[in-house]
């Protein structure tokens, strides 16, 4: 857990991560960009976004609503259709690229390398099917088995992420599921092919605290157990914070900052960040007065402001020198070991800052 | 924001300084008949709402929190009378409100107001801004000085928004933007009480804590009573003073913030706070304090016997099945409704563990099944010395003669033992 990430070489310092397919990453995306051509303009709802998954690790991806974490996760599962989205930059599993490879290719790997949990597991379930015969049906498309073995592994899959008497549930309609259960039948699905990568898009967030936790632990379980990559995406930092080694946060469209999860928690870099942190009451912290929430509200991704993206809702936007915040958009620099922010801030400054005005008031 | 002469008639009336609940609910019920056939044959009721006692004091912030179908939605509606209840009463400053009628209670209407849940859903999109903000005044025709268009631009600058969009329609505004409308529009005729039925919970992070910050502002500003429903505990916590915790149609937890927070005194409250994910990575080796709670929620439609929490309480005994607790004050502003609460005097010392198929609670003491009788005995001590050391009020009459090993060993904390190994409760929500 701790022993998080000790990855990207000395070499890689202010373009961060340019290694393409290397040996120990399973997961390797390189400047990634998804753009949608609207009536109203190019959406660029992702814009270069770069990271590194080894197997056997959680990276959390953070951010708020229209960040682009969501679109980012569908990227990778190669979700887009060509002649609505702009698809660029590299993806890289287990040494094949997929925004290059044909659509055949990605399609069989999709399901048995990759594979999703969705957040609603109520639209994500076929309401026609039976839950047993929806993950029948994943596990055949990349299996040759017969029908009674499929099954028997469906049922074994059920019963594996707790969901009780699978025998008899396995006939079962998502509607006759409760919002938890559904939720342990789509990670069935998702695991009956014993995926080394796992992208999980809000898993937790359609639930109650109480199977949240119940849900957030079978994933790691699960992990531990069939050692695979997980990629965790969520705008709830208590989540993120309980499961990932590595974090990444999004806004509008690009990675603002990225590190391991102590790194980010305890040494955030950018006042995104610091605004993320400040927003969220916490309820093993003492009581504050108030909460210190990020002004304004996240921009459109048709018209991203210059410069640097936050610079609208920045309170420090004034303290680089030159208006640069306005002009000219930061690009990604290593703060320390693994720890990339992008802020047109100096170190000291924002060291200073999140010591001296931010800290404090967490 | 405002001027300062606006907002005193708000609050004056209503305030014999907290002696006078503002809200007084006493056994409110709500049952949704399940019908069958052409005859509409009454088949069942979904409980959803099934006695809630509790008062509102004038000034304070009640929270609500419960997992999705415990009834908290149900219960504010209950209270704005946007429903009807079964049965019980609420009382508005002293007016029984349950059975009145629409016509008798618009007047009504202007001081308890709500805020829903859902920016999208909540706003008339044909409307522009100024005329939802607007409407009412015209319902309840109210003239307010100056005019009805500068009273509405007057609230839109009070909770953030600009005055010159009071032409602008919904759409043109983003979630947290909406949300403000549909307070400005909550705050239009100066309601004593507002009702805020998970004000945040559609909103990002960042929007999330504007928003919270603006209802704490009016509320010091206006003299606001705030009813606040929502599930996420870290959000209640910041907000309440005083905290419901309901379970399935019933308040199991009422008590003060801190109270309820460093020490917890339902199983369920523990365990619901426990499951919170805490933003610190540094906590994470501590997950084996987690209580885990098994399965779901039972159904509405048919609870389950006696406490209904026992089906999934690792600490649950034979009474738990058999008899309802009745919400008590166990300690001086804290009430539970559990036989054998966390941080407090066990209610029901030395009752057998219940062995269901659900739970699996390690066998504590060696004690046969205790009547039910053996409910209301005094304990001795029971609970770890240093918890019991807090102002603990004992209002049971003593009347045990259990042997005092055998009470002590039935409240040990290793009841949980199967569920989860967990530290002591009280340890969980600070640290």
């Amino acid at each position: 857990m701790s022993d998080a990430i000790k990855k990207d070489s000395p070499a890689a310092d202010t373009v961060p991560a340019q290694r393409t397919g290397d040996d120990k990453e399973f997961l390797s995306v390189r400047n990634l960009s998804v753009h949608f051509d609207t009536d109203d303009g190019l959406v660029k709802s992702v814009d270069g976004v770069s990271f590194d998954l080894k197997a056997g690790q959680t990276l959390g991806i953070v951010g708020e609503s229209g960040s682009g974490k969501s679109v980012t996760s569908l990227g990778i599962m190669g979700l887009h259709t060509s002649e609505r989205a702009r698809i660029g930059g590299e993806i890289w599993l287990d040494g094949e690229e997929l925004i290059g490879a044909g659509p055949e290719r990605v399609r069989a790997l999709r399901g048995q390398k990759m594979a999703m949990i969705f957040q609603d597991p109520l639209s994500a379930l076929h309401p026609y099917y039976s839950i047993g015969a929806q993950i029948v049906e994943a596990h055949r498309v990349h299996n040759k088995v017969d029908k009674k073995a499929a099954k028997k592994r469906a049922i074994e899959m059920l019963d594996r992420v707790g969901i009780p008497e699978p025998h008899r549930r396995y006939e079962d309609y998502p509607h006759q599921f409760s919002g938890g259960m559904r939720q342990r039948a789509m990670i069935a699905m998702a695991l009956v092919n014993n995926p080394q990568l796992l992208i999980a898009d809000e898993p937790t967030t359609a639930l109650d605290v109480t199977v949240q936790a119940q849900i957030l632990d079978l994933i790691r379980d699960l992990q531990k157990e069939f050692g695979s990559a997980v990629v965790m995406i969520t705008h709830d930092l208590g989540v993120v914070a309980e499961i990932a080694d590595n974090l990444l946060v999004m806004y509008a469209g690009r990675c603002i900052e990225r590190g391991s999860a102590e790194k980010v928690f305890y040494e955030p870099q950018h006042p995104y960040t610091w605004g993320l942190l400040g927003s969220m009451p916490r309820i093993d912290r003492e009581q504050t007065d108030r909460l210190i929430p990020v002004k304004g509200s996240p921009p459109s991704l048709i018209n991203v402001p210059s410069g640097c993206a936050f610079h609208p809702r920045c309170p420090y936007a004034d303290v680089p020198p030159d208006n640069i915040t306005r002009t000219e958009r930061p690009e990604l620099q290593q703060v320390s070991d693994g720890h990339y922010s992008a802020c047109h801030m100096s170190r000291e400054q924002r060291d200073r800052i999140w010591t001296e005005e931010i800290a404090p008031k967490l | 924001m405002t001027d300062p002469n606006k907002k005193t008639p708000v609050s004056s009336e209503a305030r014999p300084d907290g002696s006078e609940p503002l809200l007084k609910v006493d056994g409110l019920v709500k049952h949704f008949p399940i019908t069958k056939g052409v005859l509409k044959r009454k088949v069942g009721a979904v409980q959803a709402v099934d006695g809630l006692t509790f008062d509102v004091r004038p000034g304070e912030t009640l929270g609500v929190v419960g997992e999705s179908g415990c009834g908290k939605s149900t219960m504010g509606r209950l209270v704005t009378r946007l429903l009807e209840p079964t049965g019980g009463k609420v009382e508005f400053q002293g007016r029984d409100i349950t059975h009145m009628s629409a016509g008798k209670l618009r007047p009504m209407r202007r001081d308890i107001q709500m805020i829903f849940q859902d920016p999208y859903g909540s706003l008339n999109p044909r409307h522009t801004v100024g005329g939802i903000v607007g409407t009412p005044f015209r319902l309840q025709g109210v003239k307010p000085e100056g005019g009805v268009k500068a009273e509405v631009q007057r609230l839109l600058e009070l909770v953030g928004l600009n005055p010159e969009h009071y032409n602008r329609y919904p759409h043109e505004f983003s979630g947290g933007q909406r949300q403000r409308i549909g307070i400005a529009r909550a705050l239009a005729l100066k309601p004593k009480l507002v009702v805020a039925d998970e004000p945040v919970s559609a909103l990002d992070v960042s929007i999330q804590a504007q928003v919270v910050n603006l209802l704490d502002d009016l509320q010091d500003e206006l003299g606001l009573t705030y009813m606040i429903i929502a599930h996420d505990l870290s959000v209640i916590r910041h907000v309440s003073d005083r905290i419901a915790v309901m379970y399935l149609g019933k308040i199991v937890e009422l008590a003060d913030r801190t109270s309820l927070y460093e020490a917890p005194m339902h199983p369920y409250t523990t365990a619901l706070m426990s499951a919170v994910p805490v933003p610190d990575p540094r906590r994470r080796g501590a997950k084996s304090d987690r209580i885990l709670l098994k399965g779901d929620v039972p159904s509405p439609i048919s609870p389950p016997s006696g406490c209904r929490f026992h089906t999934r309480c690792w600490k649950a005994t034979q009474i738990c099945k058999t008899t309802e607790p009745p919400l008590l004050q166990l300690k001086t502003g804290h009430q539970v409704a559990c036989h054998h609460p966390e941080n407090g005097e066990d209610q029901a010392p030395g009752d057998a563990p219940l062995v269901a198929d659900v739970i699996t609670v390690k066998s504590v003491g060696a004690g046969a099944p205790e009547p039910a009788a053996a409910a209301q005995a005094e304990e001795a001590k029971a609970e770890e010395p240093e918890k019991s050391a807090g102002p603990v009020v004992s209002e049971k009459p003593v009347a045990s003669d259990e042997p005092e090993e055998l009470a002590e060993s039935a409240s040990v904390p290793d009841g949980k033992g199967a569920v989860a190994p967990s530290a002591d409760a009280e340890d969980e929500p600070k640290k």
